[in-house]
């Protein structure tokens, strides 16, 4: 694969949470159009680093850089990272109450267009749009009319943030633990969506624990975070071997180094 | 919770006071003054002497402290209870009233001249202790619909007047209901004959305007067999720091297969941060499904007064009526309300609904209290009530209280209470989509409101959305 400009790059990043370090110095470089799976133990920080880039309040930078597009990402307020094009597919999505998902999805997709000086989409162009999405990854409406995430089950709610991946059609996608809780059909059903989004102008960060969605998305780059620190990165077979091997071996050589 | 409490405690936007001329009568409540008002209004001596035993009976009753608001004492002899603009006697033509009315009103949104005025809604402006114009009045009465300022009706409609005022809610009903049956000044009759559903939407607006004067509105509403209205109110008064006073009573009767809508936007000034000023709004509403198959539906959006005290009921006298409560309650810095709804079932196949949305936020106490009542007689009645309460922040608080008394053992109820709070992931999660803190606010208590806006007609669930500070764009509906 030709290598595309830098997007991110975060170095010796630091970060705590309730006063407990949490990231010991993070370095990673993700390129235009690369998918990257960050793999590594429970507890390891994965969830944390995605939380962080994306701007959770709860985070406590204590030291390094995060660079997007040549922005200081870290710098940025959450809405303003979602609208240079960072989406984050939440592990734990919310409920909200009596707003209906196309409602919302429509409201953030406004909010993009707004910022990019596009016109808004009004319902009725919006239902078109939204048509045609559900088209090209195959999906159907049913989950439309129903409320973000209300009475959804586990693996409704993680196609539901797939979908509006789709609609929200980010620069960087990062993943967080999107393939927990899914049974082995809409584990499928997700990856086919995200490799048919895959493309020259989207970057994926896929943070999971279990190497068994990188069955179906061949990633680029695979890096192995273990005690806040990634430890190895290597390419899809890396993440095979996690898989024989377990996670043990690596923690214990980043307690060595 | 810094950034969602700054939204949700917005600066009141009501708050300016109309430089106008008016006549105050000097504070202090006796039966003079009472003689007074009757005489400014021009009204018959029953009507005097029916205010006069009111009088006579609020003197021998007490202050209610039962509900869960916390004020210092009020002093009746301090407040006027009577405050008009000085205007022309005779207006032959709304065109006439005093522009800087016009103007207020105007600036409110709600124009009150010819050729501005709102389609499909017909609206009595009540500025102080007087009615300054009804519009549409002539264009209702081609339908034989009466919709006049209630001082009007007094003198033009005795005989309806009579016989309905107070049968809904007895001159010595409660405190503020014998000290506003006492002091009343104005407000809205409405009368819907036989089989007519109402062309327009009927809707009050009440400004209080004169400092240290209270106002005591007063409504009735009668929807004779087969009619159908829907009436809509709103309010607002001045920034002061000190309390005012607002004792309103609402009836409403609905007869044989009639239908009332009654749907009311309470913006009064709800005082500063540290509770300094504000309106006390306690008021007494009820209605009564008088006839069979009648239905009597009240919707609240109570987002303003330092201190609410409200229940909107509904007496389900004939078979098979429907009453319903819809209320949105929003308290925020100091404010207190203690709301709710009584549903008496007394017919057979009786049915009430009640869906209480309370949302909490600054150092806002939030109660909800409500009554449903099974008689004897009620073969089969049902209730079903739903009690939602939501936090915003860590220093505010939320109260249920709800009562049930069941005499009949064929009576069905349902009650279902939730209480949740806006926290920063449900905030992260919108922001991360991009929205701004605000609008995710916005969109979390919209949501939680739905329920209730979509009873509110058109209009007034875009003002109540706005009021929330909410971008609205079809959610509702």
């Amino acid at each position: 694969m030709a290598k595309g400009k830098g997007l991110l790059e975060v170095k010796g990043l630091r970060v705590a949470v309730a006063g407990n370090e949490i990231l010991k110095g993070v370095d990673l470089t993700l390129r235009e159009g690369e998918v990257h799976a960050i793999m590594g133990p429970n507890g390891s920080g994965k969830s944390t680093l995605a939380q962080v880039l994306a701007g959770h309040p709860a985070y406590t930078v204590l030291a390094g850089t995060a660079t997007y597009d040549g922005k200081d990402l870290l710098e940025m307020k959450p809405e303003e990272r979602a609208r240079a094009g960072v989406f984050l597919a939440f592990q734990y999505p919310v409920e909200i109450r009596g707003i209906t998902n196309s409602y919302f999805l429509r409201a953030a997709l406004n909010t993009l267009r707004r910022d990019r000086g596009e016109p808004e989409l009004d319902p009725m162009d919006f239902l078109q749009f939204l048509e045609q999405k559900l088209k090209a990854i195959g999906w159907d409406d049913s989950m439309m009319n129903r409320p973000v995430n209300e009475g959804f089950s586990g693996g409704e709610k993680k196609r539901n943030e797939i979908l509006q991946l789709a609609v929200l059609e980010p620069r960087l996608a990062i993943l967080d633990e999107t393939d927990s809780g899914l049974d082995i059909d809409a584990l499928k059903t997700v990856a086919e969506t995200v490799n048919k989004l895959r493309g020259p102008g989207r970057s994926f960060l896929i943070v999971t624990h279990y190497q068994r969605l990188l069955n179906y998305i061949t990633p680029d780059v695979v890096h192995v975070l273990a005690d806040g620190r990634i430890v190895k990165s290597g390419g899809p077979e890396l993440a095979h071997e996690l898989e024989a091997k377990g996670y043990d071996w690596l923690r214990d050589a980043a307690m060595v180094s | 919770m810094t950034s969602i409490e700054a939204h949700v405690q917005q600066p009141y936007k009501y708050g300016f006071v109309t430089d106008i001329e008016s006549e105050v009568v000097p504070a202090g409540l006796n039966e003079d003054v009472i003689r007074l008002i009757s005489a400014k209004k021009d009204e018959p001596a029953w009507m005097l002497e029916w205010r006069l035993k009111a009088y006579r009976n609020w003197l021998k009753m007490t202050e209610p402290h039962w509900p869960n608001v916390k004020y210092g004492p009020i002093d009746y002899q301090a407040i006027s209870y009577y405050a008009a603009p000085k205007q022309k006697p005779k207006l032959d033509s709304l065109d006439q009233v005093d522009p800087k009315l016009v103007a207020t009103f105007a600036k409110l949104g709600i124009p009150i001249e010819e050729q501005k005025r709102l389609t499909g809604v017909a609206v009595d402006a009540v500025f102080d202790s007087v009615s300054v114009a009804t519009t549409f009045q002539a264009e209702l009465a081609k339908f034989g619909v009466i919709f006049k300022p209630i001082s009007q009706a007094i003198r033009e409609h005795p005989e309806l007047v009579q016989k309905y005022l107070s049968t809904v809610v007895p001159i010595n009903d409660n405190f503020f209901a014998a000290l506003n049956s006492a002091v009343f000044t104005d407000g809205s009759f409405v009368y819907i004959p036989k089989g007519v559903r109402c062309p327009l939407e009927l809707s009050t607006y009440f400004r209080i305007n004169a400092s240290s004067t209270g106002q005591f509105e007063r409504t009735l509403i009668i929807a004779d067999e087969g009619s159908y209205v829907s009436y809509l109110e709103g309010c607002s008064a001045p920034m002061r720091d000190e309390h005012q006073l607002h004792a309103a009573v609402v009836e409403l009767v609905a007869l044989d297969r009639a239908t009332i809508k009654y749907s009311t936007i309470q913006n009064w000034y709800p005082g500063d941060e540290e509770g300094r000023g504000g309106i006390y709004n306690f008021v007494t509403k009820r209605g009564k499904c008088a006839g069979a198959n009648s239905k009597i539906s009240w919707t609240q959006v109570e987002t303003g007064s330092a201190i609410t005290w409200k229940y909107p009921g509904c007496i389900l006298q004939g078979d098979n009526s429907i009453g319903e409560f819809y209320s949105v309650a929003v308290t925020s810095h100091r404010q207190q309300a203690d709301t709710g709804t009584k549903m008496i079932h007394l017919g057979k196949n009786t049915r009430s609904t009640i869906v209480s949305k309370g949302i909490s936020a600054g150092r806002g106490q939030n109660t909800y209290r409500g009554l449903v009542k099974i008689m004897k007689g009620a073969e089969g009645a049902r209730n079903y009530s739903q009690c939602d309460s939501m936090l915003i922040g860590d220093q505010c608080g939320a109260h249920t209280f709800p009562y049930i008394d069941v005499r009949n053992s064929t009576a069905i109820m349902e009650h279902e209470a939730s209480t949740s709070k806006i926290g920063e992931d449900q905030i992260f999660y919108l922001r991360q989509r991009g929205l701004s803190s605000e609008d995710a606010v916005s969109m979390i208590v919209n949501g939680f409101c739905k329920e209730v806006f979509k009873e509110l007609p058109m209009e007034f669930a875009v003002e109540a959305t706005r009021l929330l500070g909410i971008s609205l764009e079809g959610s509702v509906g």
